[in-house]
């Protein structure tokens, strides 16, 4: 008779897996093995102090991963059956899965990219399981996401040349040079500015009140896939939170360089986030939140009681918290404003909200939004209906750290512009904020080579320096670009909402 | 002054066992429901205990089953086989 072994708990397997699996090099020097893990100043006394909350084995994240998709792929193959497209809110609405397509989702796969190399990186083994796994996950978001994107891109425009214009489009830039800083700097900065500052304090205002939004205007694909990839999410803040604590527990050397790291990545993330916040704001036809409401949320209450916590290891709250707290009331009214005006050179649709959105908006944002931005949309709007539609005849100066577009105004009056410049081996680099400058400043080296869309597109390097040519270099036609109304998207959905008996927008 | 920890979770049957448990065991906890989700906030501490859940529920529970229904949490977490507790520690 065989007697059964007794089973192993969580943290003993756990121990396994991750304790006494690597050993110290003797034929090559540990330094040699592993030359990234000591550069940036970070000073690591025991890396078995390192702790996955979740205590996650092999076995355990295999089981759980194939259920999770198991779900989530009967649900994208009922929403293709059922021709689930017809069941969103409106077609305005398509605009925001756009964004996510062309912007977020190649972040998916940078960050798989980003984690090889720290699974790879890093000299203690649990802290190479727990990214070797988060890169798994990563790489499963981004083919989830494309495979829910491909049923919409056979009936909606903009997403058809998703690698094309994620490498070449001058806005996709925005998202895109978030992850390459990061994944230039070393790893320990990289872990930072991505599973903490990104995935802890940031995305919960992407996958919270946008997916929960993308539920109420039913895409149920997106809402599927979302949360699916949240639940991954959440281990991989909890781990951003955990490996903090364990670099500040490790040396009191680190607080410094980590308090620099955090101030930097807040700062990145939030200008980044802004873009989250325009697509809830104004491209949910049925709203959720607003991004202040968001704001006050997600980061004056969890993010500020985050820090509180920190406190004790002798972290502050990052730089520049105060004025990304006063730009809640404007930040989606100026992103939305500009990228309105730029929509010609984008593969999105852009529009002018209609009444009850300007309501709610009016609502939401009070004074500040009647006296400055509604004003200006009821002008863009007279101009429309008079057929001179708005549109900007050259592109614009972005900010060469942030790379958004120089739109935003001083922390202290919203009708004053801000553009603060540095001058760096003679050569004048333009920044957004205070934020970014002090960002470029403190790695001038670094920014000063970055690449900047509209320079490269007007020195002639896009394929030709009009705006024809550089569509043409983009594979965008015309018909994915500029206005909503009238558009290719909304006059198919007219067909389709008549066709099934709806009142249509001419009804309206 | 900010206090809250905080767990989402998505609004679906498989979660409601784990709800009900959190709100029997946490007296302060305050549920605020929206499309697809469910997000419990909670002064300083929550804990989910599986001997709850599996109240609820009527049959055996994993407490790492929740990961088929978590959408994010906040506060400093720690998992054992009995419970999850999620805290801040000022
Ligand atoms: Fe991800
Ligand atoms: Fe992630
Ligand atoms: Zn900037």
């Amino acid at each position: 008779m065989t007697t059964k072994a007794k089973r192993l708990n969580m943290n003993q397997k756990y121990q396994l897996m991750t304790r006494g699996l690597d050993w110290e090099t003797t034929y090559q020097d540990m330094d040699d093995v592993f030359p990234y893990d000591k550069y940036e100043g970070i000073k690591i006394k025991d890396w078995d102090k390192w702790q996955d909350p979740f205590r996650l084995t092999v076995d355990a994240y295999w089981k759980y991963q194939s259920e999770k998709e198991r779900k989530l792929y009967a649900i994208l193959d009922s929403v293709a059956q059922n021709n689930s497209q017809l069941s969103i809110s409106d077609a305005r609405y398509m605009n925001a899965v756009k964004i996510w397509m062309q912007g977020v989702t190649p972040l998916e796969y940078n960050a798989f990219r980003g984690f090889c190399t720290l699974g790879r990186g890093f000299r203690g083994a649990g802290a190479r399981v727990a990214c070797q796994f988060q890169a798994i996950d990563e790489m499963r978001h981004h083919q989830t996401q494309i495979h829910a994107f491909s049923h919409y891109n056979k009936f909606f425009n903009g997403m058809n040349q998703q690698s094309r214009i994620r490498d070449r489009a001058w806005y996709l830039s925005i998202p895109k040079s978030y992850f390459e800083d990061a994944m230039t700097a070393g790893p320990f900065e990289f872990i930072t500015a991505i599973s903490f500052s990104f995935e802890y304090v940031l995305t919960n205002l992407l996958f919270m009140p946008f997916v929960s939004g993308a539920a109420y205007n039913g895409d149920l694909a997106t809402t599927t896939f979302g949360f699916s990839a949240q639940s991954d999410e959440s281990r991989h803040m909890t781990l951003g939170l955990e490996i903090i604590k364990f670099m500040l527990e490790q040396h009191e050397d680190n607080v410094p360089i980590i308090q620099g790291w955090l101030d930097k990545w807040f700062w990145r993330g939030y200008r980044l986030l802004g873009l989250v916040g325009t697509m809830m704001d104004y491209m949910l036809p049925k709203k959720v939140m607003s991004w202040r409401q968001a704001w006050e949320i997600y980061w004056e209450e969890n993010g500020v009681a985050l820090f509180n916590d920190l406190a004790r290891y002798g972290i502050k709250m990052p730089k520049h918290h105060e004025t990304a707290t006063k730009e809640k009331n404007r930040i989606t009214h100026e992103f939305w404003s500009t990228i309105y005006q730029f929509s010609h050179a984008t593969a999105l649709y852009t529009w002018i909200p209609g009444n009850e959105e300007l309501d709610w908006l009016s609502a939401e944002y009070g004074e500040l939004f009647d006296t400055v931005y509604r004003p200006r949309y009821e002008y863009w709007k007279e101009l429309d209906d008079k057929g001179e539609r708005f549109f900007q005849e050259r592109l614009p100066v972005v900010c060469n750290v942030c790379q958004i577009p120089i739109f935003h105004t001083m922390p202290d009056d919203p009708l004053k512009n801000c553009c603060l410049v540095s001058e760096y081996k003679g050569t004048k680099h333009q920044m957004c904020s205070e934020g970014c400058l002090d960002i470029f400043n403190n790695e001038p080296e670094k920014y000063c080579q970055a690449y900047i869309p509209p320079q490269q597109i007007y020195q002639g390097n896009c394929g030709g320096a009009t705006l024809d040519d550089y569509r043409k270099w983009l594979h965008i036609r015309d018909e994915d670009t500029g206005e909503y109304y009238g558009s290719e998207d909304h006059q198919m959905w007219e067909k389709w909402k008549a066709q099934a008996g709806k009142p249509t927008d001419e009804a309206a | 002054m900010a206090e809250n920890v905080f767990i989402a979770l998505q609004n679906n049957p498989d979660a409601q066992p784990i709800i009900e448990a959190i709100i029997q065991d946490n007296e302060h906890a305050i549920v605020n429901e929206s499309p697809g989700m469910v997000k419990i906030d909670c002064p300083k501490r929550l804990v989910i205990k599986r001997e709850t859940v599996e109240e609820k529920l009527g049959r055996e529970f994993e407490l790492q089953d929740i990961h088929l229904t978590l959408i994010s949490l906040s506060g400093n977490m720690d998992e054992d086989e009995d419970e999850i507790v999620l805290q801040w520690n000022f």
